[in-house]
């Protein structure tokens, strides 16, 4: 298409002639405009097919979490650059830094606090897009690797979140990463050296911040560009979405196809604005926490885990630290990794909770693990010392390896037992297991934020104004 | 591409092709190899550099009769506690709680260290009174020259238990 100098309307204001002397081809408007719209549709089509199963649209299959996982990291990107500008990481200048950053800069304290809401929430989200994956039999195949790809973004999230935690070199900060750090020690063998790794020395110090700057800013925000189009890009591999339907439908009944532009767009971009507009309220009511500048003299009392850890330190509490942090972690780790590769009877890809028995069965579990977790650590609270009990034996022993045994057991009994009973599959007895681990794992996070008090004794939450 | 050739040039093109392959493989190898080495080399260097020797390693605590048998004096800048014991002996403790780490303050009038964080409790040898903490407070070498006590704070002891032989006496 030439563009021809003739073409040009006869009488134009000077503002029209400047702006066409920008740009010559504008006066094409309507086509052009048209072109551009295209161009930016087969933009967007780079990522998406053309076409998308209409019922894969519907809020209650995806409710949006992971595009809205998306925007979080996309705000988190933005609005880590900026703090970059003002944050200095070294221990003299850290907390002066993110001071300055909100007394002086203007708008400085609404940035870090969407940085600081974002990443939160992030963690939240990304977790409940995992149990929604996992509820609707997303992992199975062809999903199984993309199930790997989207654990290890989590991990990611999770080392971002932490790593996070300790730049801006408060008392919370520093002695949360202190005791967090105290656990690796714990690591037989290998434990000591990778704690010396990430510390940079044998304390909190200069070498560790300027560690976790580097994990933070660079190592992980690298890993998730890389990782997330490849999580999109199986997604797309996989024919889309796991298409929802109830448990009886003949899962190769093909429901109607609709254009992504603009069915999903659409949808996407109005969770997208949703979320924005809430992140941005609560970033403008509550503010991040600040608290006074690190003080390795002096541990507050109680000092806390960050809420993501609470679960781990509750465990902490009643178990050998051998256990609690590594065992125990690393085989539930490994069981999820594996997961979408164990043997199951039929592939329920889009079936919320595999049938209505897998439903009954995870009611079950999550009443189950509620009660017994519950009663497990108030019991073992006031009554259970088995390293009194059994002095003869090493404390590794009578108060790690015994009572992971009986947790062992406890779950393989339940599993066994509620395969019988109800005489179940596979897909529904794991389904069960897993809700039986995941309602502890609650129960244990629930307890460690808002159910421990002064010198980590157990408290109801309104005797002490303390959340995690 | 590679059958078009083979067929052309017969065996021992293809034998030639593939030692030129397994080269290319080779050496990929050992770039691999060199980067994994850079790597290590590179965090391990970060590592000692930190770990150099600190001219304030070595605390000069002062002298002996400065310490009345059976109190515990807090060195903030050597982050440790010389604790002076009945019998007149000295023990420089970590004040770094071995549960998880916290800095354990000494509570004079019941005469222990008490852990904030998760409640552990030390006596002033550093043994432990009170779980969670596993093991003893850590301790570093003290020893005393001309009646001036001085402690080696770049030198970590770690211990099961306390004895006899752990204590300097002036
Ligand atoms: C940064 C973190 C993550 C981001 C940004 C992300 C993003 C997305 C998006 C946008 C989708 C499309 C459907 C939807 O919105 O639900 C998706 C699907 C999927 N995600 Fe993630 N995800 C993340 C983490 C995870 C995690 C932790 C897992 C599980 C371990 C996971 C496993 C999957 C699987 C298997 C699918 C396909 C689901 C289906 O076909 O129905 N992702 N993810
Ligand atoms: S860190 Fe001292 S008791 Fe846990």
């Amino acid at each position: 298409m030439m563009p021809s100098q003739h073409e040009i309307p006869e009488r134009l204001n000077l503002l029209q002639r400047i702006w066409y002397s920008i740009f010559p081809d504008a006066h094409k408007a309507q086509k052009e405009r048209r072109d551009y719209l295209r161009l930016l549709n087969t933009l967007v089509l780079h990522f998406r097919p053309k076409v998308v199963q209409e019922r894969t649209l519907r809020f209650n299959l995806t409710w949006g979490l992971g595009g809205m996982a998306l925007v979080l990291v996309c705000l988190l990107f933005a609005t880590g650059m900026m703090l970059k500008f003002a944050y200095q990481p070294v221990p003299d200048r850290a907390y002066e830094s993110v001071v300055q950053l909100q007394d002086d800069v203007l708008f400085g304290q609404l940035v870090r606090n969407i940085h600081h809401w974002s990443a939160n929430i992030l963690l939240i989200v990304v977790f409940l897009h995992f149990l929604r994956v996992f509820f609707t039999g997303a992992f199975h195949s062809p999903r199984q690797f993309n199930w790997i790809i989207g654990l290890t973004m989590f991990l990611a999230i999770l080392g971002s979140n932490f790593t996070g935690y300790l730049l801006p070199w408060d008392q919370l900060a520093f002695w949360a990463v202190t005791i967090c750090t105290g656990m690796m020690e714990y690591i037989p063998g290998v434990g000591e050296g990778l704690q010396q790794l990430i510390l940079g020395g044998r304390d909190i110090g200069p070498s560790t911040l300027s560690n976790f700057f580097a994990i933070h800013t660079a190592v992980i925000p690298a890993c998730l560009i890389v990782l997330m189009p490849f999580h999109f890009w199986r997604v797309r591999k996989a024919g889309g979405l796991v298409v929802p339907r109830p448990p009886a439908e003949n899962p190769s009944t093909k429901g109607e196809m609709v254009a992504t532009i603009p069915n999903l767009i659409l949808r996407e971009l109005a969770v997208a604005a949703v979320l924005i507009a809430l992140i941005m309220l609560v970033s403008i009511v509550f503010d991040a926490s600040l608290g006074v500048k690190a003080n390795p003299g002096l541990s507050p009392n109680p000092t806390k885990a960050p809420w993501y850890f609470a679960g781990m330190q509750e465990l902490l509490l009643h178990i050998h630290p051998l256990f609690a942090v590594v065992v125990i972690p690393l085989t539930i780790v490994g069981a999820l990794i594996f997961l979408p590769y164990f043997r199951y009877e039929a592939n329920t890809g889009g079936v919320w909770f595999v049938s209505y028995r897998g439903r009954q069965m995870a009611v079950v579990a999550a009443v189950t693990a509620t009660v017994a977790t519950s009663l497990g650590i108030i019991v073992d609270e006031f009554l259970i010392d088995f390293v009194a009990w059994i002095p003869a034996i090493p404390p590794v022993v009578s108060n790690g390896l015994l009572p992971a045994a009986i947790a062992l057991a406890a779950v393989v009994g339940f599993y066994v037992l509620i395969k019988r009973i109800y005489n179940a599959t596979n897909n529904e007895a794991i389904q069960a297991a897993f809700v039986l681990l995941l309602c502890s794992f609650l129960v244990l996070t629930i307890i460690g934020i808002w159910f421990r008090g002064k010198g980590m004794a157990l408290v109801l939450p309104w005797q002490f104004g303390i959340s995690g | 591409m590679k059958e078009e050739h083979s067929e052309r040039a017969g065996g021992t093109e293809s034998t030639r092709r593939s030692f030129l392959n397994n080269l290319w493989i080779g050496l990929g190898l050992v770039a691999l190899a060199e980067i994994v080495a850079v790597a290590f080399a590179f965090f391990r260097a970060n590592r000692s550099r930190a770990r150099q020797v600190d001219p304030e390693a070595i605390v000069t605590a002062g002298d002996v009769d400065k310490f009345v048998p059976n109190s515990v004096t807090a060195f903030v800048r050597g982050r440790f506690y010389l604790a002076r014991l009945k019998d007149g002996g000295f023990l420089a403790l970590s004040r770094k709680c071995t549960h998880l780490g916290c800095t354990v303050p000494w509570v004079e009038k019941e005469l222990k260290f008490v852990c904030p964080c998760h409640a552990s409790a030390f006596d002033i040898t550093g043994n432990v009174i009170g779980s969670p903490a596993p093991r003893p407070l850590d301790i570093y070498p003290v020893s005393i020259e001309n009646r001036i006590v001085k402690v080696d704070t770049s030198k970590v002891i770690k211990r099961s238990e306390f004895r006899a032989e752990q204590i300097t006496q002036p």
